[in-house]
């Protein structure tokens, strides 16, 4: 228990002392029961500042600190870290008196309810206990889900540092949608080219184990400690045995559409997604296989001759243990059906931006050629659609980011593939951030004599073998009509599909349901709130390629930071049962968003130190009164609202 | 020999019934302590406790909550007879299913029960009156009192009325002169069904009795409402024995003041996480009455004062 307790209140500049009697709440605080000292000082936070902290200390032989200033987000560690010389860090509180005071109240207000506060800190850190953090070990390993950029990005980087990475992807190749596109702006780079060299990097890296055609079902524990289920499907060839001839494909009867190719070309049952597919094997499709029995047809096994084929392959669950996990499931387009006002579905010559990359790829089902679908001419005006999706109340009310900046790309290769063509793009904005990217939309604008029109399209729809789309150019205030040959909607962008699942997996958050929400958006955009869980690509939000890669590097070296130690602190201020009390009743079992609480053989519940995150929601929830909060009692609060109110 | 005395305030009697639903061992407690005052059983008049000499009881019990001057002269005449003063069962303790009458006035209370109630007939419209010619009858006070709103208690038997393990154990405790008796933990911890308790408890709905078939299995995991984890041990669980949920008879364990609030904030953290509001809503409002549900038996305890609208 604290007895010689000291106050200092912080001015902040102005912000605190510009609107709150500091000299006031010092005087006031002197004359509280306990409170050996208290003062004020310009910045508290600044060296000066801390230095007098240290100083009276000693001089006044104060035995807790509560520093009046900002949020405890801001400056608690400073100032514990300034108290950790003298004594246990937790004798040292900060009392919010700027952003819950000074900047949300009148002057008068604001310094009557920074004495408060002062006063309930005071009686908080009056009655706070020493505590040693908690050491936990840690399983130096990482595991990535996604195997797109993002994910293959950081899989390379902690392997490169010498750790090892599990890479998990649920499609049969890595590569994700950066292989599906054809160049990427602003600089035009094929997308293929740069990213299968890193592609062939992780097939070949002794770090990394590749587990594609697989997804993580289960996972448990904690940070330095997850415990990790992955089901590899049963692809039906053997990866080591498979030469890619190709000479099943060729004899295999069923013909279904491609995925990669965004349902626009057709593949066969048994198929490779592109040549560069890593790992370089060809998958059997169960679903669409004419069922796996020979006797039905086994054409493709009597035509292997590597004898790779087998029908009796299982699927099959790995376990693995692992320190850190990425996250890097990537994005879907917007479901099409949904845009009814722009009539995708109903009309083979209005395609999506993604169809449209495929059309362009030299890999893709035309070889590079652009075509008008339904007849397979080539179109001699497009009208390009951006925000098809996006910044739209109706459907999702955010930017999704890139889609500017790959219409215009797409409008560029357009007209470099077809000269006397003519492209339209209607926006809203343009949004060309990036480097390079605003030169990159004037260059188009001014070069490619692309035609820009402000405003949003009305209504799409077919008038014998044109497609009219109707708008309004905001600009000069006239409507707009245009008889088009091909439409390409710049779909908003979505967490991929399955994006809920591995969060509940993980026990994460998602914001609206759609991306993976980051523990600060400023502070800490690519930790998860629990713990040892990060984020990378787009699966956090809409990004273009350096930001994901930025982003996959940084969760790289958040893992590194976690992995590369035997053992990590953790904060020891958790849940404390009451075991002789308790009556093993499991609300706090239930409400654990973290599986800390756990049953006993005898029925009470107990708190796994490593796993609690101090929440509280136990705690609250114990209809007994059984659980304690290290440091915050129900004595403790209590009392702070008493003297509050 | 240790003094005893039972007072039955406002309450069904059946708090009077379970003392002698001791059977046989009430010869035991007969072996140890002499019965000084207990109207319900035998003949004592108040003027025979006025005589008594102040502190001359060793154990006065007081059952029934305080609804009338005349219980709450007596509680104040027992507390000044008596050393130990006892709060038997949930009336005295907490006011009990009668306590739930403070939500109301008095007026409201007297049209119900003589004039509106669908099962009375009462042509004349006769509402009973508190003087006549010659007669003066107790006040029927304008709310209901616990027992430790009115005088300073020394101990509480809970339960409605104390089962038998309950009181067994309290008696055991007061004849020796403590004052600290009872578990301390929650219901569940002596649960019947306590090994029918699933790893999670996800509510999607709520039930009530009558509209599920019971598996057998914990009430709470099938979305049926029972206070036993808000609820002190001690009764062994009986009604789960007779398949029917807790309804919190016991008041809560000693850490806990508020029975209901507690149970409240735990059911509502049961409610699927990925539930939206307006099924959140829905969920809730399956819940058919709050008042007599949660607060079943501490209504007189917790409201301020023991009423809600004041007796003005």
């Amino acid at each position: 228990m604290a007895r010689r307790i000291g106050v200092f209140i912080c001015h902040c500049g102005i912000n605190i002392a510009g609107v709150i009697d500091v000299e006031k709440v010092a005087e006031e605080m002197r004359k509280y029961p306990g409170v050996a000292f208290a003062t004020t000082y310009q910045y508290m936070c600044s060296d000066p500042g801390q230095n007098l902290i240290r100083e009276k200390i000693e001089e006044e032989n104060l035995d807790a600190v509560v520093v009046a200033a900002c949020s405890p987000s801001m400056h608690e560690e400073t100032f514990r870290s300034v108290c950790k010389d003298y004594f246990s860090i937790y004798r040292c509180e900060m009392a919010n008196i700027r952003e819950q005071s000074s900047w949300v109240h009148d002057p008068e207000e604001a310094t009557e309810k920074a004495i408060k506060l002062l006063k309930a800190t005071v009686e908080k850190v009056r009655e706070n206990e020493d505590f040693n953090p908690i050491m936990v070990p840690v399983e130096r390993k990482c595991l990535v889900i996604g195997g797109g950029i993002a994910g293959i990005q950081a899989a390379l980087d902690i392997a490169d540092a010498g750790y090892k990475v599990i890479l998990v992807e649920k499609e049969p190749s890595i590569g994700g949608r950066m292989a599906q596109l054809s160049e990427t702006f602003p600089t035009l780079d094929c997308s293929q080219c740069i990213l299968t060299p890193k592609m062939v990097m992780v097939s070949r890296h002794p770090n990394i184990k590749l587990l594609s055609y697989s997804e993580v079902i289960e996972i448990s524990g904690f940070v330095g400690n997850f415990n990790v289920k992955i089901l590899k499907n049963p692809r039906y060839v053997d990866e080591d045995k498979c030469t890619v001839c190709g000479d099943c494909e060729k004899v295999c009867p069923v013909i279904v559409p491609n995925e990669f190719e965004m349902k626009r070309a057709p593949r066969k049952a048994i198929f490779i997604p592109f040549p560069q597919a890593v790992p370089s094997t060809y998958t059997l499709d169960r679903e669409a296989c004419l069922g796996l029995a020979p006797l039905t047809c086994a054409e493709c096994r009597d035509a292997c001759e590597a004898d790779a084929i087998n029908y009796d392959m299982q699927a099959k669950v790995i376990e693995e243990k692992v320190g850190a996990i990425i996250v890097a499931t990537g994005y879907d387009l917007y479901d099409k059906n949904k845009l009814v006002e722009y009539g995708y579905g109903d009309d083979d010559d209005i395609i999506t931006s993604l169809e449209f990359e495929r059309m362009l790829s030299a890999s893709g089902p035309t070889g590079g050629k652009i075509i008008k679908p339904s007849t397979g001419e080539e179109p001699k005006k497009v009208v390009f659609i951006q925000c098809a999706g996006s910044r739209d109340v109706q459907h999702m009310p955010y930017c999704s980011s890139i889609c500017c900046m790959y219409t215009a790309k797409h409008a560029l290769l357009y007209k470099h593939n077809v000269h006397d063509g003519e492209a339209y793009i209607f926006y809203i904005d343009i949004r060309a951030t990036g480097k390079g990217y605003e030169e990159f939309i004037a260059r188009v604008m001014e070069e490619e004599r692309i035609n820009y029109i402000r405003g949003k399209v009305a209504k799409i729809f077919r008038e014998g073998d044109k497609i009219v789309v109707y708008g309004i150019d905001t600009l000069t205030g006239k409507r707009v009509e245009i008889k088009a040959d091909l439409v390409v909607l710049a779909m908003a962008i979505v967490g991929k599909k399955g994006t809920k699942d591995i969060a509940k997996l993980l026990k994460v958050a998602v914001d609206d349901g759609i991306f993976l929400k980051e523990a600060h958006p400023k502070l800490k955009p690519v930790e998860a709130l629990s713990r040892g869980i990060y984020f990378a690509g787009c699966a956090q939000s809409p990004k273009d390629i350096p930001a994901v890669v930025a982003q996959a590097s940084a969760s790289a070296s958040k893992v590194l930071s976690i992995i590369s130690k035997d053992k990590l602190e953790k904060d020891p201020l958790i849940a404390v049962v009451d075991e002789e009390h308790c009556s093993g009743c499991g609300v706090c079992i239930s409400v654990c968003p973290y599986e800390a609480m756990q049953r006993q053989p005898n029925g009470k519940a107990k708190c796994i130190e490593a796993l609690c995150e101090g929440c509280g929601t136990c705690a609250a929830s114990c209809p007994s009164g059984n659980i304690e909060m290290r440091n915050y009692k129900d004595e403790q609060i209590e009392k702070m609202i008493e003297v509050i109110i | 020999m240790i003094k005893i005395a039972m007072y039955w305030g406002a309450g069904c009697g059946g708090c009077d019934v379970s003392l002698l639903g001791l059977h046989e061992k009430i010869l035991d407690l007969l072996n140890e302590a002499e019965i000084v005052f207990w109207p319900c059983a035998m003949d004592f008049k108040y003027e025979d406790l006025e005589k008594m000499e102040d502190k001359s009881i060793d154990v006065a019990f007081y059952n029934g909550g305080i609804r009338t001057e005349e219980n709450e002269e007596i509680a104040k005449l027992l507390r000044k007879k008596a050393k130990i003063l006892v709060a038997y069962g949930s009336c005295a303790t907490e006011g009990c299913v009668i306590g739930l009458a403070n939500l109301y006035d008095k007026k409201d209370i007297f049209e119900t029960v003589y004039l509106k109630n669908e099962t009375t007939k009462n042509d004349e419209k006769i509402v009973p009156k508190e003087e006549t010619d010659d007669l003066k009858l107790p006040e029927f006070l304008p709310y209901l009192k616990t027992l430790e709103q009115v005088v300073e208690v020394d101990a509480s038997i809970p339960g409605c009325p104390p089962p038998m393990p309950v009181l067994e154990d309290a008696l055991n405790a007061l004849l020796q002169g403590k004052t600290k008796f009872g578990k301390e933990v929650a219901l569940c911890d002596e649960c019947p069904r306590k090994d029918t308790k699933p790893d999670k408890i996800e509510i999607s709905r709520f039930y009530r009795w009558h509209e599920k078939e019971d598996n057998g299995d914990c009430f709470l995991a099938q979305n049926m409402i029972c206070m036993g984890p808000a609820t002190r041990a001690g009764c062994g669980g009986e009604c789960i024995s007779a398949n029917i949920p807790c309804t919190g008879c016991m008041g809560p364990v000693p850490k806990v003041r508020n029975q209901g609030t507690s149970m409240l904030s735990a059911i509502a953290s049961l409610i699927g996480e990925e539930i939206d509001e307006e099924t959140e809503k829905e969920i809730i409002n399956s819940i058919e009455d709050f008042a007599g549900t949660f607060y079943k038996f501490s209504t007189a305890k917790l409201l301020p004062e023991g009423r809600l609208k004041d007796e003005s």
